[in-house]
C-alpha cells in the first residue's frame, strides 16, 4: 500500500483523455491505460469475477503451483505399462471427440495407429473399425498425457515418463517421429507404420536402458530454460533443446548393450529431428499445469488443447470442464507446394507450452518464429509484451534474454484475456486437412474467443453460487 | 496439394548451392515471396534435406543425385525463360534482404492492474471508463494496494459497497463512484479548482459542494490540504459512509491537515451519527458542512470554520449586474449544473418561498419528473445522472441548460433566473462565452453563483466581469446568490 497523501501523486488513468490532459497540465506524472470496452464476457460477469474476494489468493495459489513444478526424465516405457492403456483404446489430442467429428489428420492418425497395433490390416479396415466404434477414444489430457498434433497414442507406443522430483507426480508423452509424413500429422502410409515399429522395437528399449542407466535423471525443466536463451521458444523451435537432449543422452545411449547399428540409427534419428525435444517439453508443461488441480475462485487457464476440430480450454476455477469451440486455422508458411487451402484447423496438445508460458508467449526469445506470418523482430517482442498483460506472473526459471532476462509470462488469466481482448498467441505446426497428407506448414494461431466467453460465464456463475 | 501439375513446356531451374545456410523459416518466407510472382508456377527454396528433396520430387523438380543436407536447393518452375530468370533474381534478393531490427515500441497497458504493476510508486488510479466496466478497473487498484478515484457513474450500489469494503481491508481509499472532484496534495483530479495549499482537509460526498467550500477557503486565504471525494452515495444508508470513515482517518493521519471538514448532501441520519462518532475519536478537529434543513448553507459552514480558526471572514466577492425590473409574481427558476449547489439553493429558498419543485427534490412529492418547463418555483439539476446518460456533464456541455433558458424566455412566465457557473480544471474553458448570449437580453434578472478562484484557468474575475457586463448579478457564494434572488422575488411582491 502506498501513501496517497504523502505528496503530489503520480496517476494511472483509464478512460477519457480530458482528465489525463488536465493532470499533465499540472505537471503530474500520468500513465494512460489504453482501455477498450471488453468484447469477451458480459460487464456483469467481469465485475463479478473482479470483485470475487477469493480470486487474488486463488490465482496466487494456482500460479505458484505452476512455478514450483519441476520435471525430470525418469523412464521410457510403453503406454500400456505407464498409463495403463489397454485393449482397443486410443488417446488423441485436445478435448474429447468422436470419429464422426474427427478431422482428416485426426482420422489419418487414428487409422495409422490401428494399423500399427495390428487391429486392422488395411487403411479401409482401420477406417471401418473406427467408424463402427470398435476403438475407444479419449483425450490424452485425461490420462496425464499430452501429444503433439493428432497426439494419437496407442498401448504399444513408448512414452517419455517425466516426474516431478518434489512430489513424484508424473506426466507422459509419446516419442517424436520427426517431420513430414508422420502419424501425428495424419499420415498412415507404410513408411509411417514401419517407423513406428522401429521406434517401438529398437528406439524405445534403447532409450529406456539409457535413461535408466543415468546416475541422475535429466533435468528437463533446466533444458527448457536453457533453450529459451538459445533461440528456441519450446514449441515451434526446439533445435537447441533437441541438441542438448542428444548431448545429455548420448553417453548413456552408446553404453546400452545393443547392436552398434541400432545405436547409430537411434542417434542419427534423434539428431535429424529438430522437434525431438518437443515431446519432452510438453509433458514438462503438463506436469506444471497438472500441479494446479481444481482451485475454486481461480481464473487461471490450466489447459489449451485442440483436436483438429475443436479448441478446448480448461481453468483452475472450473476444474475438468472443457470450454470448446470450432478451432481456427493457423496462418503461416507452407512446405513446398502446399497452400492455405491444404491446412487443417488447429490441432494438438502442444499449446500446453503456451499454457505454461513458453512457445508463443516467449516469441521474443525466438524471433525467427514471427517470420511465419511475415512478422519482424519488433513484432516478436510485442507479442511477448502483450502476453505479459494476460498472465498472472513471470516465471523466473524461464527467462527471455532480449527482454533483460525477464521471466516468461505465465498463468493465463481468463479475466485479463477478456478485459484486454488479447487472445493467447500459439505457435503451431500445420497438418494437411486430407488424411494421409502429413505436415503442410507451420505458423501462428489463436484460440476462438468463444472458449473464453464460455469460461468467463462459467467462472462468474460459479462465483455467484459460491458467494451466495 | 495445390499448384499445377508439371508441364514440360515450362521453364525450370534446379540448382544446389554450397556454403549458404539460412534458417528454414527464412527459406519458407523466400519461397512464399517468390511463389507470389505471377510468372512463377512452383518454387521450393530450402536446404536439401531428405524431406525437402522428397517435396521437390513431388513438384517434379528433383536435383541431380548427390545433393547434401547442407546445400541450398533452389527449385523453380516458371511460365517462360524470362520469368524464370526474374524469379532467380528475386530469390537472390529475398535471401539477402535485411529485416527490421529488434526493439519494440512499448505496448500500452490495457488494464489498470497491468499499468500499476509497471508503476509501483504510483499511489492512485483514476477511472472514467463506462460505469459497467469501472469496478473491474477500480478493483485492480485496490488489489494492488493503491487508492482509486472512480469518476464513472452508473455503478450498482452493491458493487460500490463490495469495492469499498475491499479497499478498507487493503488500507486504501475509493473515491467515488461518481466522484467528480478531488484534490490530493495540490493536484486537482477531475473537476476541481486551483486553490492554495492550506490546513483544511475536506471529505466530500459532493463534488460541487467541495468546489464551493474549497474556493471560499481559498478566497479567505486559508486553503486546503486535500479534498477527498467519496462519491455522492457514500453517506446513504446502503453504503454507510464506508469511504467517508476511511477518508477521515486518512486525513487524521496526515501531517498537512489541521482541520477536517465534511461536505455532503443531506446524509442518512444513522450514517451521520456514525460519522460523528468516528469524528469524535479523531485527533484532528472536525466540523461538518453536510447540508440539512437545519444547516442549509455551505458558506455559513465555511464562515463558522474560519471563526473557529481565528481567521477573519472576508466579504465574498460579487459583481453587480443590470438593474432589470423584477416582473410581478416572479418565481425562482434555478438551473444548476451542480447537484449540491442545487440542493443548497432549495434548502435556502424553501423557508422564504415555500415548496420548490425539482428533478432532485427535497421531498419526493416535489418531484418534477422531466417537465423542466413547469410553472412555479423550480430548481433543476442538469448534472443529475438521469440527464447525463450519453452526454457530457453540463459543466462541459451547456446545451441542455441553454435550451431550458431559451424555453423560459419564450414561455413568458415571470421569473428570476438563478444559475451556477463552476470553474476550474475539467470545466468549460470559457463558460461565460456560452452563457452571455443566452442571458444578455432576458427581460428579468439573472443571478449567477460563480464557483471558482482567481487561479483557475478561467479566472474568477474574468468570468465575473464578462457575466456582469451582460447584466448578470454575480456572487462567489451560492447561498448569497440564492438569497439575492429570493430578495428580488420578495421585493416584487
Amino acid at each position: 500500500m502506498t501513501n496517497l497523501l504523502s505528496g503530489p501523486p503520480a496517476v494511472v488513468a483509464a478512460g477519457v483523455d480530458v482528465f489525463s490532459d488536465a493532470l499533465r497540465a499540472q505537471g503530474a506524472a500520468v500513465t494512460d491505460v489504453e482501455w477498450r470496452p471488453p468484447t469477451i464476457g458480459s460487464a456483469d460477469d467481469l465485475t463479478q469475477l473482479a470483485l470475487d474476494p477469493r480470486r487474488a489468493a486463488a490465482n496466487r495459489v494456482a500460479v505458484e503451483r505452476v512455478l514450483a513444478s519441476r520435471s525430470t526424465l525418469t523412464d521410457v516405457a510403453p503406454a500400456s505399462e505407464v498409463i495403463g492403456l489397454t485393449g482397443r483404446t486410443l488417446l488423441h489430442s485436445g478435448p474429447p471427440l468422436s470419429w464422426e467429428t474427427a478431422s482428416g489428420p485426426m482420422r489419418g492418425a487414428l487409422m495409422g495407429a490401428c494399423l500399427f497395433e495390428g487391429w486392422a490390416d488395411t487403411p479401409e479396415a482401420a477406417e471401418q473399425l473406427l467408424a463402427s466404434g470398435g476403438v475407444a477414444l479419449d483425450s490424452c489430457h485425461h490420462h496425464r498425457t499430452v501429444g503433439p498434433m493428432a497426439g494419437v497414442t496407442s498401448p504399444s507406443m513408448w512414452m517419455w515418463c517425466l516426474t516431478d522430483p518434489t512430489d513424484g507426480r508424473q506426466a507422459f508423452s509419446n516419442l517424436n517421429e520427426g517431420l513430414g509424413k508422420v502419424l501425428r500429422m495424419g499420415a498412415y502410409g507404410p513408411e509411417v507404420v514401419t517407423r513406428l515399429h522401429w521406434m517401438t522395437d529398437v528406439m524405445g528399449p534403447i532409450l529406456q536402458a539409457a535413461v535408466r542407466s543415468r546416475p541422475e535423471p535429466l533435468d528437463v525443466t533446466g533444458v527448457l530454460a536453457q533453450m529459451l536463451q538459445m533461440g528456441d521458444e519450446g514449441h515451434n523451435r526446439n533445435r537447441a533443446g533437441s541438441l542438448m537432449t542428444l548431448r545429455e543422452l548420448s553417453p548413456s545411449i552408446v553404453a546400452v548393450d545393443a547392436p552398434k547399428d541400432d545405436i547409430a540409427e537411434v542417434l542419427r534419428f534423434i539428431g535429424g529431428n529438430e522437434h525431438f525435444f518437443l515431446n519432452l517439453g510438453m509433458p514438462t508443461a503438463k506436469l506444471a499445469m497438472d500441479a494446479v488441480g481444481h482451485v475454486p475462485g481461480s481464473t487461471m487457464v490450466t489447459t489449451l488443447a485442440r483436436n483438429g476440430t475443436e479448441f478446448g480450454v480448461r481453468t483452475a476455477g472450473t476444474g475438468d470442464r472443457w470450454f470448446t469451440a470450432p478451432a481456427n486455422t493457423p496462418v503461416g508458411l507452407f512446405l513446398g507446394d502446399y497452400g492455405p487451402e491444404d491446412a487443417n484447423p488447429d490441432i494438438g496438445d502442444s499449446a500446453i507450452m503456451e499454457t505454461y508460458g513458453v512457445g508463443g508467449f516467449c516469441m521474443a526469445a525466438a524471433p525467427a518464429i514471427v517470420r511465419f506470418v511475415g512478422g519482424t523482430v519488433p513484432d516478436a517482442l510485442a507479442t511477448t509484451e502483450r502476453m505479459y498483460q494476460i498472465t498472472l506472473q513471470e516465471n523466473p526459471a524461464m527467462q527471455v534474454p532480449i527482454l533483460g532476462f525477464r521471466g516468461a509470462p505465465t498463468g493465463i488469466d481468463v479475466l485479463s484475456v477478456a478485459r484486454t481482448g488479447w487472445l493467447p498467441q500459439i505457435n503451431t505446426g500445420m497438418a494437411g486437412r486430407v488424411a494421409g497428407t502429413g505436415q503442410v506448414g507451420a505458423g501462428l494461431v489463436q484460440p476462438p474467443a468463444s472458449c473464453f466467453e464460455q469460461a468467463v460465464a462459467a467462472l462468474a456463475e460459479e462465483s455467484r453460487a459460491a458467494l451466495g | 496439394m495445390s499448384g499445377s501439375a508439371p508441364d514440360p513446356t515450362d521453364a525450370r531451374h534446379v540448382s544446389l548451392r554450397s556454403g549458404v545456410y539460412a534458417d528454414s523459416v527464412k527459406l519458407m518466407q523466400v519461397s512464399k515471396a517468390v511463389g507470389g510472382r505471377d510468372g512463377v508456377t512452383a518454387v521450393l527454396v530450402a536446404m536439401a534435406t531428405p524431406l525437402n528433396l522428397e517435396l521437390a520430387a513431388g513438384m517434379g523438380l528433383s536435383p541431380d543425385a548427390g545433393a547434401k543436407p547442407d546445400q541450398l536447393l533452389i527449385a523453380l518452375r516458371a511460365v517462360d525463360e524470362a520469368e524464370l530468370a526474374a524469379a532467380i533474381t528475386a530469390v537472390d534478393a529475398a535471401l539477402t534482404a535485411r529485416e527490421e531490427r529488434g526493439s519494440a515500441d512499448a505496448i500500452p497497458p490495457r488494464t489498470v492492474g497491468f499499468a500499476l504493476g509497471e508503476q509501483q510508486e504510483t499511489p492512485l488510479a483514476i477511472i472514467s471508463v463506462p460505469g459497467p466496466y469501472a469496478v473491474a478497473e477500480a478493483m485492480d487498484a485496490v488489489a494492488a494496494g493503491r487508492s482509486v478515484l472512480v469518476f464513472s457513474d452508473g455503478v450498482p450500489v452493491e458493487h460500490e459497497i463490495a469495492l469499498k469494503r475491499a479497499a478498507h481491508e487493503a488500507g486504501v481509499l475509493v473515491m467515488g463512484p461518481d466522484c467528480g472532484t478531488a484534490i490530493v496534495s495540490g493536484v486537482a483530479l477531475g473537476f476541481a479548482n486551483v486553490v492554495r495549499p492550506g490546513p483544511v482537509g475536506l471529505v466530500a460526498a459532493s463534488g460541487t459542494g467541495a468546489q464551493q467550500v474549497s474556493c471560499l477557503l481559498d478566497m479567505a486565504g486559508v486553503g486546503v490540504s486535500h479534498v477527498l471525494g467519496v462519491g455522492g452515495r457514500d453517506l446513504s444508508a446502503a453504503v454507510g459512509g464506508l469511504a467517508t470513515l476511511d477518508a477521515l482517518r486518512m486525513l487524521d493521519g496526515d501531517a498537512a491537515t489541521e482541520r477536517v471538514l465534511l461536505v455532503s448532501k443531506p446524509p442518512a441520519p444513522e450514517v451521520a451519527e456514525q460519522v460523528a462518532g468516528t469524528a469524535a475519536e479523531l485527533g484532528t478537529p472536525f466540523s461538518s458542512a453536510a447540508l440539512s434543513a437545519a444547516s442549509p448553507d455551505l458558506t455559513a459552514s465555511v464562515e463558522a470554520l474560519l471563526q473557529e480558526m481565528g481567521v477573519d471572514v472576508p466579504t465574498w466577492p460579487t459583481r453587480a449586474g443590470a438593474d432589470r425590473a423584477v416582473p410581478a409574481g416572479a418565481v425562482l427558476k434555478g438551473f444548476y449544473s451542480g447537484g449540491t449547489l442545487a440542493d443548497e439553493a432549495m434548502l435556502v429558498a424553501a423557508p422564504a418561498l415555500g415548496d420548490v419543485r425539482s428533478n432532485t427534490p427535497l421531498r419526493p412529492e416535489l418531484d418534477l419528473g422531466a417537465d423542466f418547463g413547469a410553472t412555479g418555483h423550480v430548481v433543476v439539476d442538469f448534472g443529475d445522472d438521469a440527464l447525463t446518460v450519453g452526454r457530457a456533464h453540463p459543466m462541459i456541455d451547456p446545451t441542455l441548460r441553454l435550451e431550458a433558458i431559451a424555453g423560459l424566455a419564450a414561455g413568458g412566465e415571470p421569473a428570476v433566473l438563478l444559475l451556477d457557473v463552476v470553474l476550474g480544471y475539467g470545466a468549460d474553458p470559457d463558460p461565460a462565452a456560452a452563457l452571455v448570449p443566452a442571458v444578455r437580453d432576458l427581460p428579468f434578472p439573472v443571478v449567477v453563483a460563480l464557483v471558482g478562484t482567481e487561479g483557475d484557468p478561467q479566472g474568477w474575475s474574468r468570468q465575473a466581469d464578462a457575466l456582469a457586463a451582460a447584466g448578470v448579478h454575480v456572487f462567489a457564494s451560492n447561498s448569497a446568490a440564492t438569497r439575492y434572488a429570493i430578495d428580488l422575488i420578495g421585493a416584487s411582491k
